[in-house]
């Protein structure tokens, strides 16, 4: 789970002033996010798979 | 007030001279003004809808909607409104100088709006709850949430108080307060509707669609909408199928096993039991990687959704719901790699569920895991487990919105609130969803039942 710190320097990096009372919210959301992913990351996927989105010129 | 009408009956009425677009109009905003206690409108537009009822009365009304008076989620472009997406932040903006593609599509069919519609904010919302506008409330009971994002959409038309609303679903968000709210939703396939002049959330995802008391309500507003817009790079050029026969001959219908049924309380599966019953289906078959599915829609939405509000959480953090803004700060930290692996797993999972579909026509689902929770609710019991209400709302409804899947959410009346089931049909197949919907709904099974006269 990320610390303070981590959320104070993704929040820096990224521009957005949080105030220190969101902290615990948004650890929480990143938390349930970063699950989500890995449940999503861990699917072995062939090297050759496209992501959905096809773009047309 | 006169007998409340379908917008088929309406249409009838108005093209047969037995009612006038005044009428229709004047009827709706005596209801508005009644059902004030729901919340469930955010602006009535009395002064223009009276406008086109009196030059629809005085040309000849036309159309197959005509004189039928609709609302749309306030997150729909209206000329002369800011689209406020449900938000604080967004009612500083510019008053949109067009209509949304689909509110001109209805008008075009002779329908009249009346009204713009409370939604949950920027649409990343699953309860109806809205801390500016306050929360929408469940016709069945007051006390209840109406299910979210397309709040008062589900609502006005649960309360009888317009025929006809308009929602937009990128994970559940018509399919869930059609489900809590009683009442018939269409989410169609992604790329189906133009989402031109609507206020994005997630456009990998972000679909429009209509709600209604009963199917061919539905049928009349979707083909009324449906048709090519080039203003949205993904709305399709393919014409509409049309109304399939009667009855379900021929159609193989199977009910979706392992998450969808794991996830779905008592009362979601009692519902679920008794359309498959009524269709004649005991197969069940099991939607591979349905979690994980849910897992990848949830990780595309909180980034897509940060990506689009970046700006607004650097300038104006303060102003948004806390429950919004701390979500897509999480979602503005999600790491790319991530998000590319959801979209990559995205085309897996489609062709995993089209070889499904080389076997059955439609799978069945229960739309929401439980009836209507009581607004501000954080927490439930599922399957012997505490879960969060807001993000388990959409668990049977995220695994199908995020391969695009047409679907038509039917109410089932229940002896206490009411609950839907998801009748699926493959891409581009809304017309073999509707038929079922419609034989359900001629056999008595599903039905929007009126708030105090329940199952």
């Amino acid at each position: 789970m990320p610390d303070d710190a981590d959320l104070t320097a993704a929040a820096a990096a990224l521009g957005i002033p949080m105030d220190p009372a969101w902290t615990d919210a948004v650890r929480f959301h990143l938390d349930l996010s970063l699950r989500a992913a890995k449940l999503v990351a861990e699917f072995a996927l062939l090297d050759e798979a496209d992501p959905a989105p096809v773009f047309t010129a | 007030m006169t007998a409340w009408m379908t917008a088929g009956q309406i249409a009838t009425g108005v093209l047969g001279g037995d009612l006038t677009c005044r009428d229709a109009v004047m009827d709706a905003l005596d209801r508005i003004a009644r059902a004030t206690p729901i919340n469930a409108f955010t602006d009535v537009l009395a002064g223009r809808a009276l406008e086109l009822a009196a030059a629809h009365d005085g040309n000849g009304p036309q159309g197959p909607l005509a004189g039928v008076p609709f609302a749309v989620k306030n997150l729909f472009d209206v000329e002369e409104l800011p689209t406020r997406a449900g938000s604080l932040i967004n009612r500083r903006r510019a008053p949109a100088t067009a209509d949304a593609f689909a509110v001109q599509q209805l008008e075009r069919a002779g329908a009249i709006l009346v009204g713009t519609l409370n939604m949950g904010e920027y649409a990343y919302d699953f309860t109806g709850e809205n801390a500016h506008d306050g929360a929408c409330r469940n016709p069945h009971d007051p006390l209840r949430m109406t299910g979210g994002s397309s709040s008062g959409s589900g609502a006005a038309v649960a309360a009888g108080v317009v025929p006809l609303t308009l929602g937009s679903d990128t994970n559940g968000s018509i399919r869930v307060p059609a489900s809590l709210c009683g009442v018939f939703g269409l989410k169609p396939t992604y790329g189906r509707l133009s989402r031109a002049g609507t206020f994005p959330f997630v456009s990998s995802l972000d679909h429009i669609g209509p709600l209604a008391r009963c199917v061919h309500d539905l049928e009349l507003a979707y083909q009324a909408m449906a048709g090519a817009d080039p203003a949205d790079p993904v709305c399709t050029g393919r014409p509409a199928d049309p109304p399939g026969p009667p009855g379900i001959e021929g159609l193989r219908i199977a009910v979706a096993g392992g998450h969808f049924l794991s996830n779905a309380g008592p009362d979601a599966l009692a519902a679920l039991h008794k359309v498959a019953a009524a269709l004649g289906t005991t197969a069940e078959v099991e939607v591979p990687e349905a979690a994980r599915a849910r897992a990848a829609a949830y990780v595309i939405t909180t980034v897509e959704g940060a990506a689009l509000h970046l700006d607004r959480l650097r300038t104006r953090p303060g102003d948004f719901d806390p429950d919004v803004r701390d979500r897509l700060i999480a979602g503005a930290m999600v790491p790319g790699a991530f998000y590319v692996q959801a979209q990559r797993f995205r085309r897996w999972y489609r062709e995993q569920v089209m070889a499904l579909f080389g076997h059955w026509d439609v799978l069945l689902a229960a739309a929401t895991p439980c009836t209507a929770p009581l607004i501000g609710q954080k927490t439930m019991e599922l399957g012997g487990e505490t879960v969060p209400v807001r993000a388990m709302l959409g668990v049977l409804t995220q695994p199908i919105s995020f391969i695009g899947l047409p679907v038509v959410a039917v109410p089932v009346p229940m002896p206490g609130l009411p609950i839907g089931v998801q009748v699926i049909a493959a891409p581009w197949r809304e017309a073999t969803a509707l038929r079922v919907a419609r034989h359900l709904e001629a056999e008595g099974i599903v039905r929007a039942p009126w708030p105090g006269r329940q199952a």
